[in-house]
């Protein structure tokens, strides 16, 4: 169902940015029309008839997942924008501030209205250069903000010092190294690199890769970036990548990625990984996936939300490809050894 | 899906095709004229005989509508609460003035009338007096008791229960989790809500005794009361599912009856106002009117299109109006 209507939410920290960006949305020659469901009324200042203001209500789901919870204001909105789809390309979603965006991405695959006439585009993240580094201290709503990002704008770049803003990059990775990171003045930036990213999609999870690894985020920002410059040591666990940047471990939030040559035993591997998000759920911000079974020529992916796991055969194994299988997890106190040591276990 | 019900007896060749051109989301009957509800702020209105004809109501989308024989109660997004008559004249009864949308819509007997807005639930009578009631969250959905006296307001965690023109504190049923619609059971004994959960909770109002109905597979969207409220049927499945109230503990202990099975959901099902039957609307377009006795099925519309997502019966139980999202509707004579 390629009709669905793409939807994109835009969170980050009071003051970020959210409504730059999302005014700059607005206010480009693009042809697209957006409704928007925003929190506060009136900070928007382009005229739109499709504005809807929603009250944040996250409604706990009695299912026994602990962390299952959805935003019910959201269930109730698509169902009323879906009512006049056509009049609009795309939805766009402004959390507060203070938001979780768990509850937003758990609403598109918990309410089966909303996921059969929407999909979930993209998290994107706007992160205060000045301020983040503060945040990631004190606001575990920040921290959170960065680990759930599929795409990253660290804005207000002009107010800080070149070496700051590669410490900060730095940091971002050490929580998040999937997201798209992408420098930022006034939320300047390129449409599609915000918009129709398709980060939730499982045909698009080929590429699981850390972003910075490739360099692909750096190419959209209009600094100059010298990566050659020398680092000071002493930062904790701070060492060197090959791509120059400082490489942090966060002591909250981390990522784990694992992967292996040996095909997967199936019988093994979804009794773990479901074991596994049911009891570290909470913990568990996103997971994906690409794996590949024995006596199986399809590729399997999977993605998931806190205790949420949607997954699928992709599409059959090309010849000459690679089978391999490769997990992620962006979570908060991961049990690093737990999780490496269960997907060992989960070889056929 | 019709290959399977080749040799089930059919009406299909009684309908009278109507083409709104726009998603149908409710349909009624005002006396002997169908009513499409359309989701880009329209009705179409086709009479028993003449033309079909379309009657702009709402500047925006139409959220939420209801009806007694002479008037559709509808509720849009540019906040307005708009009555609209058989021969097309809309009346405004309220507007919002922050224009937020009108998210619920309720009719009661003898011309009382709720909507909701966000937190508040309004009631106006007949007279026209208003009196507004606010709920800890946003109401999920509203619904008379029988006699109109009483309004049952859903909400998350539980219901209201308020007696609009009393002075008297409004009821509160508790139970966690978020209720949507409401169904207030035609003997007054029993109120029912859909949950975000594919489940319905209920309450017997005696002794508020909580009965859970489960074993769904997707959220119960359309429920309606068989006539004389013996049972109540149900979507939420790929079967019909009626839920037994004949007896003084409702469905409490017991097991639904299943009827009409398919391969795909249950998108609607409306109640015959005279016989224990049901109009079954499935998700790829098949329409099957059922009997509750014996599970016997006559064919209204064949499964081969967009989801069914509009049915009403007639007064009489004469006609049938089938609506569904693609904007392909009908109107079958069943007299």
């Amino acid at each position: 169902m390629s009709d669905k209507v793409p939807v994109t939410v835009l969170t980050g920290y009071l003051g970020a940015g959210k409504t730059t960006l999302l005014n700059r949305i607005l206010s480009e020659p693009h042809g697209q029309k957006y409704a928007v469901i925003v929190n506060e009324f009136g900070e928007i200042g382009i005229d739109n008839d499709l504005v809807v203001g929603a009250d944040e209500e996250i409604f706990e789901m009695n299912n026994g997942c602990i962390c299952c919870t959805v935003r019910g204001d959201l269930v109730r909105i698509i169902d009323g924008l879906m009512r006049r789809k056509g009049k609009f390309d795309a939805i766009i979603v402004e959390t507060t501030g203070l938001a979780d965006p768990a509850p937003v991405a758990q609403t598109f695959f918990m309410d089966d209205n909303v996921g059969r006439k929407a999909k979930l585009d993209a998290v994107v993240t706007v992160a205060d250069a000045r301020w983040l580094q503060d945040r990631l201290k004190d606001a575990p709503e920040a921290k959170n903000q960065i680990a759930f990002a599929d795409v990253i704008l660290l804005n207000k770049t002009d107010l800080v010092e070149p070496d700051a803003l590669s410490e900060l990059e730095a940091r971002i990775r050490g929580i998040n190294p999937y997201a798209k990171l992408h420098k930022t003045e006034r939320c300047r930036i390129a449409l599609p690199e915000v918009l129709g990213r398709n980060a939730f999609d499982l045909d698009r999870i080929m590429e699981i890769e850390p972003e910075f690894l490739g360099g692909d985020g750096h190419h959209h920002h209009d600094h100059d970036h010298d990566h050659a410059h020398d680092h000071e040591h002493g930062h904790g666990h701070a060492h060197h990548h090959d791509g120059g940047l400082k490489h942090y471990h966060d002591e909250e939030m981390q990522s784990v990625s694992l992967k292996t040559d040996r095909p997967l035993d199936p019988d093994k591997f979804f009794p773990w990984v479901q074991e596994l998000v049911q009891i570290e759920g909470p913990n568990i911000l996103r997971c994906k996936g690409i794996l590949s079974f024995k006596d199986d020529d399809q590729r399997f992916v999977f993605q998931g939300v806190h205790m949420i796991l949607d997954g699928d055969h992709q599409r059959p194994w090309q010849p000459g490809e690679k089978r391999e299988s490769r997990i992620v997890f962006i979570g908060r106190k991961l049990p690093m050894d737990k999780i490496r040591e269960g997907f060992a276990g989960c070889a056929a | 899906m019709t290959d399977s019900r080749a040799n089930t007896p059919s009406v299909v060749e009684r309908t009278r095709p109507v083409k709104t051109g726009a998603p149908v989301v409710a349909a009624h009957f005002l006396r002997e004229t169908a009513a499409f509800v359309l989701g880009e702020g329209a009705i179409v209105l086709v009479p028993r005989a003449g033309e079909a004809r379309n009657v702009s109501v709402h500047d925006g989308a139409i959220l939420a509508t209801a009806a007694d024989a002479k008037r559709i109660l509808t509720g849009g997004d540019d906040g307005k609460v708009v009555a609209t008559d058989a021969e097309g004249e809309s009346t405004i009864l309220a507007a919002d003035a922050k224009q937020r949308w009108i998210d619920h819509v309720a009719v009661g007997p003898a011309g009382v009338l709720a909507w909701s807005v966000g937190r508040e639930a309004c009631v106006r009578t007949a007279k026209g007096s208003e009196r507004t009631l606010e709920v800890p969250s946003t109401v999920g959905g509203l619904a008379f008791a029988p006699k109109g006296l009483r309004l049952a307001v859903a909400h998350y965690n539980g219901l209201t229960l308020w007696f609009a023109n009393a002075q008297s504190e409004p009821e509160r049923l508790q139970w966690k989790g978020s209720h949507l619609d409401v169904a207030v059971s035609p003997d007054g004994r029993f109120v029912i809500t859909s949950m975000q959960e594919p489940t319905l909770h209920g309450w017997r109002l005696a002794d508020r005794k909580d009965m859970r109905m489960s074993g769904y597979g997707a959220r119960v969207r359309s429920l309606d009361w068989s006539v004389g409220g013996k049972w109540l049927a149900t979507s939420g499945s790929t079967q019909l599912i009626l839920w037994p109230f004949q007896g003084k503990d409702g469905p409490m202990g017991k097991a639904p009856r299943i009827l009409a099975p398919a391969e795909v959901q249950v998108e609607v099902v409306a109640c015959h106002p005279k016989q224990e039957a049901v109009a079954v609307g499935y998700t790829d377009g098949l329409v099957l009117l059922v009997r509750i006795e014996d599970g016997a099925e006559v064919l209204a519309r064949k499964g081969a299109g967009a989801p069914i997502t509009a049915l009403a019966w007639s007064a009489t139980g004469a006609a049938l109006a089938v609506g569904a999202e693609d904007g392909e509707a009908g109107v079958i004579d069943l007299g």
